[in-house]
């Protein structure tokens, strides 16, 4: 039986076959249409965002903490440009989002006309894929190709843009069974040949290392258990990229904690000396290698992944095995048992040895204080007061970030959402929105620095509106605490511009969005106020004073390799040569 | 503690020295790219050309099947093996990319360009333009008494070197199709 509608009722009607049950939007004129029919059912709850970035930003919060995609509903023009950091954002972090735009009608594109943009053009680089539906019989079948290819092989970012006469228009609608997906399969089984061969690597390996990713966490809740079955019968150290934190638990045994740029000294120095890398579902990212030709010089590197574009990229890979990393950990999980396989452990042993040592220098001791919350204490006490609670995390991009990635502790995948690839400032108040959408009685926790915290914190009136009891928790150290780092460090400590002579009252801030508003400036009433802020039933700004001038360690300096890392202030000076300068 | 060993200025090479493992020349290499043929396809391709920095010395499209909305991208492309076969990887995992073949390394190819050549002269001029033409094998589609139109098919190299020898005899004008390129055999 076909059924006659309208493209505006076939958009809601494509989303509730999907199983949409939030839209995070912002309406406008070319959007009219399916805001009405919006109005009239009771299937999909919007989200009324209070920017159309932030509509995206909510959204990848909500695709990261329930591993379904996002969608996104903004109108033509500037909806659409404002949305663009969000899709570049979940292209980078490889999150599955649906953006539906509207456009002017049909016979005025190319017009100029008003609230008129090339929202493909503008787009296309910026999606995995996008669309402009000029037919309204083609309108459900594209919705439901656009959910397959975002949330199939790597996911990311799609877009449909629909003109207004598409959506008054009626049309045959298409359901999902008879909508073309097929053309679209990326394969997610690994090479048998190449998985029997790094698992023979690993039987021989003496000091082997899992260096594993984001890939892990888009895989689904089957990866993250597979992949603690083969670390528990291997017994090798695992460590993690940014994006992949909470894949293996951070109290787990052989965790050795984030590598990279800011990474754990001994997952760094174990990257760097290992001799058989297992790469799951990461992506040599420049964070994560430094310097290029200095990386990992004397390891086998095994690489998988489900984009083959990624393998062989940066790194060269002696076991690429392209797929998805659940189905690639199975067949590895396979074939260990079945050839009965044991590691070299006398060597294994001994490389844990070496590792103790690393890890006996304490990479994330600082210095505490009496008077002055140091931003590590603060969330030193964060990760006290909220552990075993049912808990999400979202950040924002900077030294708070780094800090919230050394010291809060993941345990499960899907609780930790930061803009890893992108480095978004502005992502992490909207994406606890989404995420607290999700998860309505979990405990959501922006960690925040002031002055990212001030690029989306109109959503704040979201929040409100919606009664999402969200923790904003801003360590204030009223700087641009990474940029003023990185000139004290490369540019003679001239602090051009990276500090805010006219920061808000967050506490009278907060009152004016009708939310709590809580202040502490000493370590000796941190506990008490992070108590209050968990005990509190809304939303919370919490404006937490640190130290101005803190940096964060370890890290490796641009342009230097694994073994080259700084651990504190006193190795700082002139470490970073011309050519590291002009890295980012 | 000082386990580090850091050397002042140690940094030789940039963080972005990507193919220090493997060779470091310069190949051409033409690509077959089938594609959807759908609003936008092509500025999809070149994008993802310009947006990473590839390089494109030739480009052709035309649809080749109508019924399955086929289209084919002949590209000629130049970089280290590397860049190549990043180039084939980006093109692979596009959306409405069917199909990517290699056709410098799979095997050998027929590669054929045609071109348009406007040529005034008289005299001596004319006529050596006309004798060059024919050793060439190229058609004369129009003519007037003072000029002649010029179609010439072949490889690129063929076609500049009657560029070059056309240019002392009065050429006006050239337009260039870019190549189009097919696997021999069968």
């Amino acid at each position: 039986m076909t059924r006659q509608m309208t493209g505006a009722k076939m958009v809601v009607e494509a989303l509730i076959e999907q199983g949409v049950d939030t839209v995070f939007g912002y309406p406008g004129g070319a959007v009219l249409p399916i805001y009405d029919e919006i109005f009239q059912q009771n299937h999909i709850r919007h989200i009324l965002v209070r920017h159309e970035q932030g509509a995206v930003h909510a959204a990848e919060g909500y695709a990261r903490a329930t591993g379904k995609p996002g969608v996104v509903l903004v109108t033509s023009g500037p909806g659409a440009t404002n949305a663009v950091t969000g899709l570049v954002d979940a292209l980078m972090d490889s999150i599955p989002i649906v953006v539906l735009t509207g456009q002017v009608p049909t016979f005025m594109i190319g017009s100029d006309a008003f609230q008129e943009a090339d929202t493909v053009g503008i787009t296309r680089p910026c999606t995995k894929m996008n669309w402009l539906v000029k037919d309204t019989d083609h309108l459900s079948s594209t919705i439901h190709e656009a959910f397959h290819i975002a949330t199939k092989g790597r996911p990311g970012p799609v877009l449909i843009d629909i003109p207004k006469d598409v959506q008054f228009a009626t049309g045959t609608y298409v359901d999902k069974p008879r909508a073309k997906t097929d053309h679209y399969a990326p394969r997610v089984k690994g090479d048998t040949a190449m998985i029997t061969a790094l698992v023979e690597a690993m039987e021989q390996a003496e000091r082997p290392i899992f260096y594993t990713g984001g890939g892990v966490i888009n895989s689904g809740p089957a990866a993250s258990k597979l992949l603690r079955e083969l670390v528990e019968a291997t017994g090798f150290p695992i460590t993690s990229t940014l994006m992949g934190l909470g894949a293996y638990p951070a109290s787990g045994a052989k965790w050795l904690g984030m590598l990279g740029m800011h990474g754990l000294y001994e997952a760094n120095l174990a990257m760097h000396g290992c001799d058989l890398m297992i790469n799951i579902g990461a992506r040599f990212d420049d964070r994560i290698t430094g310097r290029i030709n200095a990386f990992s010089p004397n390891s086998r590197k095994a690489h998988v992944d489900i984009d083959p574009s990624s393998i062989n990229k940066v790194i060269h890979a002696d076991f690429p095995i392209i797929g998805d990393v659940a189905h690639v950990l199975e067949d590895m999980l396979r074939i260990w048992k079945s050839r009965g396989s044991k590691t070299n452990s006398a060597a294994v042993k001994k490389w844990w040895g070496q590792i103790e040592e690393w890890r006996g220098v304490k990479c994330l001791s600082y210095k505490n204080s009496e008077k002055t919350i140091k931003p590590q204490y603060a969330l030193e006490r964060l990760e006290a007061l909220t552990k075993g609670m049912d808990r999400y995390i979202t950040t924002e991009v900077g030294q708070h970030q780094m800090w919230a990635a050394q010291y809060l502790g993941f345990d499960d995948p899907n609780r930790w959402m930061t803009s890893g690839g992108l480095g978004t400032m502005g992502y992490g108040t909207p994406a606890s929105i989404g995420v607290q959408v999700a998860h309505p009685d979990a405990l959501v926790i922006n960690v925040a620095g002031e002055a990212s915290w001030l690029m989306n914190m109109q959503e704040m009136g979201t929040a409100v509106q919606y009664r999402l009891p969200v923790k904003q928790f801003i360590l204030n150290n009223e700087r641009l605490g990474m940029v003023r780092q990185w000139q004290e460090l490369l540019h003679g400590e001239r602090y051009s511009h990276s500090w805010s002579e006219a920061l808000p009252d967050f506490v009278k801030l907060a009152e004016a969005f009708g939310c709590k508003g809580i202040l502490c400036n000493n370590p000796d009433d941190l506990d008490e106020a992070i108590k209050e802020m968990l005990a509190y039933d809304g939303p919370v700004i919490f404006d937490c004073l640190v130290e101005k001038h803190e940096n964060c360690f370890p890290m490796i300096p641009s342009g230097k390799a694994h073994n080259e890392m700084l651990l504190g202030e006193a190795e700082t000076q002139g470490v970073i040569d011309a050519k590291g300068s002009v890295l980012v | 503690m000082s386990p580090l060993n850091i050397e002042k200025g140690s940094s030789s090479h940039s963080a972005y020295d990507l193919r220090s493992h493997m060779s470091d020349a310069i190949e051409t290499h033409t690509l077959a790219v089938l594609v959807q043929n759908e609003a936008g396809v092509l500025a999809r391709v070149i994008g993802l050309f310009s947006g990473r920095g590839y390089n494109i010395e030739s480009l052709t499209v035309a649809e080749v099947d109508h019924a399955g909305h086929r289209s084919r991208i002949t590209i000629v492309t130049s970089g280290t093996p590397q860049v190549i076969n990043q180039i084939k990887m980006q093109l692979e995992r596009m959306v409405p990319v069917h199909e990517v073949h290699d056709l410098t390394v799979e095997g050998a190819m027929v590669s054929r360009e045609l071109a348009l050549f406007k040529v005034k002269g008289k005299g001596d001029h004319r006529v050596e333009a006309l004798r060059i033409a024919e050793i060439f094998r190229a058609n004369v589609v129009d003519s007037t008494l003072e000029s002649f139109v010029f179609e010439i098919t072949g490889t690129p190299e063929k076609i500049d070197a009657f560029a070059d020898l056309m240019r002392p005899l009065g050429l006006l004008e050239v337009a260039r199709t870019g190549v189009a390129a097919i696997a021999r055999g069968a």
